[in-house]
């Protein structure tokens, strides 16, 4: 894991000894709300609906034990005991009082954590693949590299002010676990011909009110120029964006207007540019990264521990079959934990788990963690012969929901339960189907679905990207809900379609299950997911089942 | 022709807590949508707005909220957002309803 220099440490210090600075003149009454905002947000405060909201980053997901249970600390002697992970791998404490927030952030900073660019027209907290330097699949670690870009665009002088938000994430994987072609960059790290290391470069993703599948701008770009062609494209977007339009300000409306050639064209401009003035400095600050994010001393054990667990216990098999992936190294498993118990908020997780989690990453996973977009943790790396031991203490903590990319393992934002810019709740609905489901002891049958929900159509439930999609909208004073369907958060990226009318909070879930009902029936067998059956027939066989009134009056 | 003017509260978030607080007859503020001054006329819905934006080291976020006169008079949010603004989450028993 990256540790903190004293550059680092002193630059924080310092940064939140102004901050404290801050919320005293504005008690005071030296600063107006309006002076006030953008330094609370810079610093990740929000005014939500109830109360304010702190947002913490988890640069690419990425925590050691001590972090997790100082976020527990942190819940519990300045929030309400819990805090919600979020799909852009960071942790929200819904509850915190503003004289407070001074001191969390000095408590965050005693284990190398900050709120810096959680909020504003900025470059956000850097994502990355949730099984980063553990996935059997992955071509090279991202973090080094995602790294490497927090420290580049955290207070970049040239972009502090931007026409609006930036979020870039990177994946060292074919398998796109980081939602790439959704962010307005996505970085896909790739090696050319000659084995060289480097990256696709896609650019002009996002969700939101306009949401857009991000366009290749550079097919593959050599390692060494990272840095200058991030800079080109955001400083090409920084002039071209429209400032003037808050609905439009995104680089994906920027790449929709001038077209991709145009965009690539402005940047291979700038590009040569800036390139010169990247010495090397960077690639050595590289050679340096990766260096902290070496690989654990994996252990040669055998795994009969594990094998008679597997064999003899089913609840076990159960939770490993669906929660445990595939590791680079013999022996080892990556261990999902979800924080997606039916009926539970998802991404919540209380001190008390925090600190199991925590306390399981010190003793059997090389003290990791990991947040990933899905709102669940990640134990990265498990021996084998480890897991019936973690499995039962994931039970005691009630975090052994063996539901890992099932239709209970729903991605829902805060939603108008804390949410000022939403039109409706996401929780309530994601409790209920997640319920639902579980009663009717289907999930197992319905196998792979992602449902995500988005409580108004900022989409940060990332609704369009999933299988089913729900969006909570504002209708005439009643919360309504839209179905999309078919859309997929991937490397085969794709929008979901919209099914037609939406449904009010009280049908939505009957809705979800005749939709459903009509999967089990249409689809070729067992091995045929929902989306691949969507993808096999398309929408309309779907809508039968979602409205059979329309079908009976049109009969 | 304008719209006809519906009853209104002026609400905000308080500034220390973040909670949400509704402005009383008397000028101060409230935690509670029942104590809160319902306004029924809208000249004084402005000249109350603007009192309370004159409160920034109490009030952050100022606006006139819809509401309707309940059974005994005092105010009953009409959409659902205030509704959870004065109630809380439903997810936790936390917020509003958690102190009352």
């Amino acid at each position: 894991m990256y540790r903190y220099t004293d550059f680092d440490a002193a630059f924080l210090a310092e940064r939140n000894q102004q901050f404290r600075a801050q919320v005293e003149r504005r008690i005071a009454g030296h600063l107006t709300e309006e002076e006030f905002k953008p330094l609370r947000l810079m610093n990740g405060v929000y005014l939500q609906l109830h109360a304010y909201m702190l947002r913490v980053a988890i640069p690419y997901g990425t925590l050691s034990g001590r972090q997790m249970d100082r976020l527990a600390d942190i819940a519990e002697r300045w929030d309400k005991g819990y805090g919600h992970f979020t799909t852009r791998q960071n942790i929200q404490f819904n509850w915190p009082k503003l004289r407070d927030i001074p001191d969390m952030l000095d408590a965050l900073a005693e284990v190398e954590m900050h709120a810096i660019q959680t909020s504003g027209n900025t470059i956000r907290n850097v994502t990355a693949d949730h099984f980063a330097g553990a996935a059997a699949d992955e071509i090279a670690d991202p973090r080094p590299v995602a790294e490497l870009i927090r420290q580049w665009s955290t207070d970049h002088p040239e972009f502090q002010f931007l026409p609006r938000k930036f979020k870039i994430a990177v994946t060292g994987s074919p398998n796109d676990r980081a939602v790439t072609r959704a962010h307005d960059i996505g970085l896909r790290m790739v090696r050319d011909a000659a084995g060289a290391p480097g990256f696709e470069v896609i650019v002009g993703g996002g969700l939101g009110r306009t949401p857009m599948i991000g366009k290749v701008v550079r097919g593959f770009l050599p390692e060494a120029d990272l840095l200058p062609y991030l800079e080109a494209v955001v400083s090409v977007w920084n002039l071209l964006g429209r400032r003037d339009n808050k609905f439009k300000s995104r680089i994906k409306i920027t790449v929709h207007e001038h077209g991709i050639d145009d965009i690539r064209a402005r940047v291979e401009e700038r590009f040569a540019q800036l390139r010169p003035a990247f010495s090397g400095v960077d690639q050595e600050m590289l050679a340096g990264l990766r260096a902290h994010f070496a690989p654990p001393a994996f252990r040669e054990a055998p795994t009969v521990a594990y094998d008679a667990a597997y064999k003899g216990d089913p609840l076990f098999r159960s939770w490993a079959d669906t929660n445990l992936a595939a590791h680079r190294a013999p022996g080892y498993a990556i261990v999902s934990i979800s924080l997606k118990k039916q009926g539970a908020t998802p991404g919540d997780a209380s001190a008390d788990q925090m600190r199991v989690m925590a306390e399981l990453a010190r003793e059997y996973g090389h003290d990791e963690l990991r947040i990933s977009h899905e709102q669940n943790v990640i134990l990265p790396h498990v021996h084998k012969s480890d897991l019936p031991a973690v499995h039962a203490a994931l039970r005691e903590a009630g975090l052994h929901t063996a539901n890992l990319g099932l239709i209970s393992d729903i991605i829902a934002c805060p939603g108008m339960d804390y949410c000022a810019l939403a039109t409706a709740r996401s929780i309530p609905i994601a409790q209920q189907i997640a319920t639902r489901f579980d009663e009717l002891k289907l999930e197992h049958d319905i196998g792979h679905l992602q449902i995500k929900i988005s409580g108004c159509i900022n989409a940060c439930g990332h609704h369009h990207v999933g299988h089913i999609g729900i969006l909570g909208l504002d209708r005439a004073g009643v919360e309504n809900y839209q179905i999309t369907l078919g859309g997929d958060a991937t490397e085969t990226a794709a929008l979901g379609e919209r099914a037609g009318p939406g449904f009010s909070a009280e049908e939505i879930v009957p809705a979800i299950e005749r939709l459903i009902d009509g999967y089990l029936a249409l689809r070729e067998g067992p091995q045929e997911t929902f989306l691949q059956t969507y993808r096999r027939i398309g929408l309309s066989p779907f809508k039968r089942y979602l409205y059979p009134e329309a079908r009976a009056n049109a009969a | 022709m304008p719209r006809a003017f519906t009853p209104k509260v002026v609400t905000a978030n308080a500034l220390l807590e973040g909670y949400v607080i509704y402005l009383t007859d008397a000028g101060d503020w409230t935690r509670d949508l029942s104590r809160a001054l319902l306004i029924t006329d809208e000249a004084e819905a402005q000249l109350r707005l603007l009192d309370a934006e004159r409160q920034p080291d109490v009030a952050v976020g100022v606006y006139l909220a819809d509401v309707t006169p309940g059974r005994d008079g005092r105010p009953e949010p009409t959409h659902f957002r205030e509704e959870f603004r004065r109630t809380g989450p439903s997810n936790y028993f936390h917020g509003k309803q958690a102190t009352r």
